[in-house]
């Protein structure tokens, strides 16, 4: 599904990853693990296409696509979903009308017919009770006025409708009650199947607990240091990241 | 490449190659010799067969116009005009239509490329039954009657018959003038004087023709009346005058819109528009003004130097201004509302648009002179390219109008970092007694908001578009609904260049 390898990135003059390499099978979720600064988030954006950041060396393959040569929009439409750390207000835009926007152009990059604005609520609409949240998050606008646990469940949401193979989270869990984590994994777990993947970047052990990986990737000063099973998340969560990056270092 | 820049790498691109609708009607044209002396005016009122005291008021208005300086305060720069260089008169060479079967082929098939719905096109074209069959719900809305004025005659007017039966007027000001002159007589130039400023005293001498309104007592209108505008002959400038008279107790819903042919020369357009409110009546003034901006250069653009002005004279009376400007290479204009009814509204809400090197200096003025007046003002201006735009409003309260009371919103948003926004707020408080609230943002299509869109699968220039029309939510609002879908499209047009 996805193949990233030696990855390097920067941005302005700053380098942020030093050459990463992971295999991300279809159908499995890897969690990528980190202290502050690592890289973890500059990852995400990279995949996902951020102009701000410069990628200066390796290459991401998609499917068998050079994911690195797309524009964001067309790497929305193969199948790539990136649920932002922080998710972005639109003033005066309707959350609906957005959500259905995106799934229209997506649906049309991909050949497939649109959908209607019936069609498109009656989804919008089943899939929004399925994860427990307010019909009205639909009417606002996207995430202006929404706490940071509102905005996080409307980025799930967007998951939810707009049906990615490949869903890399940022911290989705940061700022949650327990509550709304266990919804957040239950929103991917929704969509794990044999044709879904997902990379997971969180801080914490919390949301593994609920969102059970295949793999964990311990990310350090824009390298993976460390890969195992789910395991080490909880190694990680007992010692803290000192005792694996320093472990590396001495390595 | 940096998103933003890219955006208007692709904006100018395509604002580059074509305006939309810029195409030019072949129909044979009596156009009068280029100049203005009391003997051009002469020749046009000969030509509409006015009265004498219309003559001698637009003498007066000529003679008070050579007296005038051109404005300069507007934040607008445009090469001196010169206005003898200009035909004052133009009109189709048939004579003008005395049924709607007699309408020009080639003038309907210019309604086609505007996008007058057919049902209306069928009725423009006098088709049998055509009225009829607008009633059918989902063939089109047939609650729009037009009066559309094509350069200088009003050719074709609709739904006569069935505004008749209520006893609402709805025709070309040049007909009004013979039908209805005591009307006409009573109303014109009383809100705007022939002297008021430059362009309209201008107007006043030479214009040719607009619509005339009268909603009489108690009578809520059936349908929105709608007006296309259009410029079609060369270098003729178009002087409109609309005169919209809402008596005590009606109501009226009043849109106009227009589009203009791409050439080279600069075009004057200078309208006035008058509109009267007495008690408990109120009239809904929409416009969506697209004329032809000029190219990347700002060559060729339309000058719209344009007098709106409503007298609120009733108690409870209440006007509301909407506007979508979009086109012109220069906009001047400052629809505005004299608040001298007890209790009266005004209401003003505008969006304008400028890309490459359109220029607008537009607002309002709302002048409260009765007691317990209110006025709203929500103006969104978004600038892109090297334009330059400019809010400028005047809020006055007057000593005699205790408890009046005003909110302004004036927002900016700017796309790229070559272009302008100014907001110029002139208040006047002459009443402790008043509340005035005024309220001013201005900020920039973040690069953030622009990939979290493209992240989701939105092209660069469909998210441009869901942003604005987010900004402008508040105004778009406000136009009627069959209006509103076309102000949004044009909104997307002139800022992401989706241009064919």
């Amino acid at each position: 599904m996805l193949s990233i390898n030696n990855l390097a990135a920067r941005i302005e003059e700053k380098e942020i990853l030093r050459g990463i390499s992971l295999d991300l099978p279809a159908g499995q979720v890897h969690a990528i693990m980190g202290p502050n600064g690592s890289g973890k988030s500059t990852l995400g954006y990279v995949l996902s296409g951020h102009e701000g950041y410069e990628v200066t060396g390796g290459t991401v393959s998609f499917e068998g696509q050079d994911l690195l040569a797309m524009e964001p929009e067309a790497r929305a439409a193969a199948g790539l979903f990136l649920a932002f750390q922080a998710p972005i207000e639109l003033p005066g835009v309707n959350n609906a009308n957005f959500l259905r926007t995106a799934l229209n152009a997506i649906r049309r990059a991909r050949g497939e017919a649109e959908l209607d604005a019936i069609g498109f609520l009656r989804l919008a609409r089943a899939e929004s009770k399925r994860l427990g949240m307010p019909d009205d998050m639909l009417k606002r606008n996207v995430n202006v006025g929404f706490s940071g646990g509102e905005k996080k469940r409307n980025e799930v949401l967007q998951m939810a409708i707009l049906r990615p193979k490949l869903a890399v989270l940022d911290e989705t869990d940061s700022g949650l009650d327990i509550d709304a984590l266990k919804i957040v994994a239950e929103g991917v777990n929704a969509l794990r199947s044999p044709e879904f993947s997902a990379l997971v970047i969180t801080h914490h052990q919390r949301l593994l607990d609920h969102l059970v990986p295949d793999r964990v990737h311990v990310l350090s000063a824009g390298r993976i240091i460390r890969s195992g099973g789910p395991e080490l998340a909880r190694e990680l969560e007992a010692n803290g990241y000192a005792g694996v990056v320093g472990e590396a270092a001495a390595a | 490449m940096p998103a933003v820049a890219e955006t208007l790498d692709t904006v100018e691109s395509l604002t580059q190659s074509g305006y939309k609708w810029g195409f030019e009607t072949d129909i044979e044209m009596e156009i009068a010799p280029k100049g203005l002396t009391t003997d051009t005016i002469r020749m046009i009122s000969a030509k509409k067969e006015e009265p004498e005291w219309l003559l001698e008021w637009r003498l007066n208005a000529f003679a008070a116009w050579q007296a005038m300086e051109e404005p300069t305060w507007a934040k607008v720069g445009y090469p001196k005009i010169d206005f003898q260089d200009i035909h004052y008169y133009a009109a189709p060479k048939r004579p003008a239509p005395k049924s709607l079967a007699d309408v020009d082929p080639e003038l309907l098939r210019m309604y086609e490329k505007l996008g007058i719905p057919l049902k209306e096109r069928a009725i423009l074209a006098g088709v049998e039954g055509a009225a009829a069959e607008a009633a059918i719900p989902g063939s089109s809305n047939p609650n729009i009657a037009i009066d559309a004025v094509f350069d200088s005659v009003s050719v074709a007017t609709t739904f006569r018959d069935s505004l008749a039966k209520v006893g609402v007027i709805f025709c070309p000001i040049s007909e009004a003038v013979r039908e209805h002159p005591e009307l006409v007589r009573k109303y014109l130039g009383t809100v705007i004087p022939v002297s008021d400023n430059y362009y309209a005293a201008l107007n006043c001498a030479v214009f040719t023709d607009g619509s005339f309104v009268y909603i009489p007592k108690g009578v809520r209108c059936p349908m929105e009346l709608s007006t296309y505008f259009r410029i079609n002959a060369k270098n003729t400038g178009q002087f409109e005058r609309t005169l919209i008279i809402a008596d005590a107790g009606s109501y009226v819903s009043y849109l106009e819109g227009c589009t203009a042919p791409q050439r080279d020369e600069n075009q004057l357009h200078a309208a006035v528009v008058e509109l009267i409110v007495m008690d408990d009546a109120q009239i809904k003034y929409s416009t969506v003004q697209n004329w032809f901006p000029g190219d990347a250069e700002g060559k060729g653009g339309i000058y719209n130097f344009v007098t709106k002005r409503a007298a609120c004279r009733g108690a409870r009376s209440k006007v509301s201004w909407t506007q979508v400007e979009t086109g012109s290479a220069i906009t001047w204009k400052y629809p505005s509302c004299i608040l001298q009814g007890e209790g009266s509204v005004g209401e003003f809400y505008s969006v304008a648009v400028t890309n490459n090197r359109q220029q607008a200096d537009t607002g309002t003025k709302m002048i409260h002179i009765g007691k317990n007046t209110r006025s709203t003002i929500v103006s969104k201006g978004i600038s892109a390219g090297k334009s330059d735009n400019t809010y400028r409003g005047l809020v006055r309260i007057l000593p005699r109008a205790s408890g009046a009371r005003n909110f302004t919103q004036c927002d900016s948003l700017l796309i790229g970092d070559q272009c302008g926004a100014h907001t110029v707020p002139y208040i006047e408080s002459r009443n402790p007694t008043a509340k005035i609230e005024h309220e001013a943002t201005t900020s920039k299509i973040a690069e953030d908001q622009l990939f979290y869109c493209r992240s989701r699968g939105l092209s660069e220039e469909d998210a441009v578009g869901l942003i604005v029309n987010g900004f402008c939510k508040d105004v778009l609002k406000e136009l009627p609904m069959e209006f509103a879908v076309e102000a949004q499209k044009l909104l997307a047009v002139s800022l992401e260049g989706s241009v064919g």
